[in-house]
């Protein structure tokens, strides 16, 4: 089919207004509000940091500084690398990494229940307790986070109270706080695309597995996992790109000596006020993420129009 | 190589909170017998065979297979394997793995199984396609590798949830056939679960006839046709045409009804209500419509009603053909087309006659609802 066809047809279908402000949505969303900013960013990143008065100028030519500062660090430092800055990057995806599996070894249990019982008033009243957090903001929560793990916080206290402890545990330097705060942030982007996929399945197949002798592992690791690969890895997919990209978790759960890689992009932007420099640590991190993505789909053999499923 | 197990049920009740599914059930299933329970759809024979897999427990009574109670054991832990009704195959599994789970789940090795797999697939003439995925297959193929699925557990019974149901009618019968002929081939007890009177009576040695939880009648197909033992099964196995009346004399093993519509009719009380009526009792005659027969004389006796032709039904190797009675009673009779024209024409009045010990009488009772 010629374009010029496909072109007439898409208006028959849909009709020249609702075709025409469908084709500009998607055209403002996709170009104006991704690609642009996208693209200006990445241009950015490969520019001098300048005064205003000479950008445009002659000394305005494309450059790698930025990219090389966050792999060797600043001219005529002690160490070759940055050590500091790369540490903070490996560190954050590495946590990252960690708060994922943790979210779904945390979901998966609780999406196979939802999906597989069928009986309405428990599940539904679960649904909404994991639903109801997400109506208070995220600065709230994460405040929230830090008295619950605070020195003299609720679990602090109760341990005391209960003599497991004798002296109380330091969250907030332990990172316990971080973690859970992430993990609990975005618990239902993992349950949901597991849970969607799993409501499909047909529960003859674990019935069936089960007559033939199979063990409640088994059942799960031939029949249920494979099943819900898509779901798990759009779920995983999501937990990761969000955790780490956080900013507000780390910023106040966070330890005093933990810096999240964010939290590094976001001084270069505002404290520094070295806009190229933190859209070059920026694209890095966007560019690994997808990266890493990408290779654990492969490995898993997980195809990209699955996850959309 | 029989190597059938029996399975027994001893006063079987199944109940779902206020609801029994399953009433008093007692059957009696003989090693290497291939058993049926027939009945329309909700009648607990699912729910009969979910307990025989282990899925769930009777409320009250015992499920033995081969003498042993199997209370406490659950379905991985029986000696059944189930065919459910939508197949349940495992759609990410190739067809070798879906048929060697059960060997995979005892740990057997990949080359064993893998060998194992051909000689199952060579059983169900589907040599060569174990690297496919079940989406692959035709439906006919699909219920094939359920079947050498559940076979290859070995198991001592093996029970099938209507494996037929969404097959068309041709593969229907095709399989059949074929199931039959494995069952007979491995020996072991087949129990099959359908509402389908055809499947039940071409392939079972006995069949069970439930209605609402209830069985009403237990034997062979024959006796089932012939003999039914309650007004429901009479109409639900096959067809029936139902004169409602009461008994105006008894003579030995036959009877005489006075029926509502249609006059004095004589038929044999059936083997399982001799003894059981007596004049004046209410009373249900059963009449196929195959056993109605063209009188040549047109004088009325005791076997012989009067009717008038509404509609003829040409089905190919019979004619159907719709009468009407004096009083409006509606009659079926159905003749063998053998060739010849046609016998009837609508709007003629004839007589049929019947063989009086091809129709039965019962005491009043519950029919099938179409």
């Amino acid at each position: 089919m010629s374009v010029t066809k496909a072109i007439h047809n898409y208006f028959e279908r849909n009709g020249l207004a609702l075709g025409s402000f469908l084709l500009f949505a998607v055209f403002f969303w996709v170009v104006v509000l991704i690609i642009l900013p996208q693209l200006s960013m990445l241009d950015f990143s490969f520019r001098h940091h300048l005064p205003p008065p000479e950008m445009g100028g002659p000394k305005d030519v494309y450059t790698l500084e930025h990219y090389k500062y966050l792999v060797l660090g600043a001219p005529g430092a002690d160490s070759s690398y940055n050590v500091v800055d790369l540490g903070v990057f490996g560190r954050t995806l590495l946590a990252a990494v960690f708060v994922t599996i943790l979210n779904l070894v945390i979901c998966y249990p609780i999406a196979y229940y939802l999906a597989q019982t069928k009986a309405g008033g428990f599940a539904r009243a679960l649904v909404l307790l994991l639903i109801i957090p997400y109506w208070i903001n995220e600065i709230l929560r994460a405040f929230a986070f830090r008295i619950i793990f605070g020195e003299t916080g609720l679990i602090n206290e109760m341990m005391l109270t209960l003599g497991l402890i004798d002296n109380p545990i330091d969250f907030i330097r332990a990172n316990v706080a971080l973690y859970a705060g992430l993990g609990y942030a975005y618990i239902l982007l993992m349950i949901f695309p597991i849970y969607n996929v799993i409501e499909s399945l047909d529960r003859n197949q674990i019935e069936a597995a089960r007559d033939m002798g199979a063990s409640w592992a088994r059942i799960h690791w031939r029949v249920v996992i494979p099943y819900a690969k898509p779901g798990i890895s759009s779920g995983c997919t999501m937990v990761f790109m969000l955790t780490a990209g956080a900013l507000a978790a780390p910023q106040i759960l966070g330890g005093p000596s933990s810096l999240w890689f964010t939290q590094i992009i976001y001084q270069w932007f505002n404290q520094g006020g070295n806009w190229p420099r933190g859209a070059a640590f920026a694209i890095v991190l966007l560019v690994t993420c997808v990266v890493i993505v990408l290779s654990m789909m492969r490995l898993f053999k997980v195809k990209m129009g699955d996850i959309g499923k | 190589m029989s190597r059938g197990v029996g399975v027994t049920l001893e006063d079987v009740w199944i109940r779902f909170g206020d609801f029994v599914a399953v009433r008093e059930a007692n059957v009696n299933i003989n090693g290497g017998e291939f058993f049926s329970f027939l009945g329309p759809s909700g009648c607990g024979k699912t729910t009969i065979l979910r307990a025989v897999s282990g899925f769930l427990e009777p409320s009250d009574g015992r499920i033995l297979i081969g003498g042993k109670d199997m209370a406490g054991f659950g379905p991985n832990k029986r000696p059944t394997a189930l065919i459910f009704q939508n197949l349940a195959l495992f759609p990410l599994m190739k067809v070798w793995e879906n048929i060697t789970f059960s060997l995979e789940v005892q740990g057997v090795s990949k080359l064993e199984r893998r060998k194992r797999a051909d000689e199952l697939l060579d059983m169900i003439a589907l040599p060569g396609q174990g690297d496919k995925l079940p989406s692959e297959l035709s439906g006919g193929q699909k219920q094939r590798v359920a079947i050498a699925r559940a076979l290859c557990a070995e198991p001592d019974v093996l029970l099938l949830d209507e494996p037929l149901s969404a097959l068309d009618l041709k593969l229907r019968q095709h399989m059949r056939t074929e199931l039959r002929e494995i069952q007979q081939r491995v020996g072991i007890t087949f129990i099959y679960i359908t509402h389908d009177q055809g499947e039940a009576l071409t392939m079972s040695d006995n069949v069970a006839v439930m209605r609402a939880g209830v069985i009403d009648q237990i034997a062979d197909g024959h006796t089932i046709y012939n003999d039914p033992a309650t007004p429901f099964v009479a109409s639900f196995v096959g067809e029936n045409n139902v004169f409602r009346g009461r008994i105006k004399s008894i003579d030995g093993k036959h009877a005489i009804i006075e029926t509502n519509r249609s006059g004095a009719l004589v038929a044999r009380i059936a083997p399982a209500a001799i003894g059981q009526l007596s004049v004046g009792d209410q009373a249900m005659m059963f009449l196929r419509p195959e056993a109605c027969n063209l009188a040549t004389e047109t004088s009325l006796t005791h076997n012989r009603i009067r009717a008038r032709v509404q509609n003829e039904e040409f089905e190919g190797q019979t004619y159907n053909v719709f009468l009407e009675g004096d009083q409006g009673k509606e009659i079926k009779m159905s003749l063998v087309n053998v060739g010849q024209d046609r016998q009837s024409e609508v709007g003629q009045d004839l007589t049929l006659e019947y063989n009086p010990d091809q129709a039965i009488i019962l005491p009043f009772g519950e029919l099938a609802s179409e």
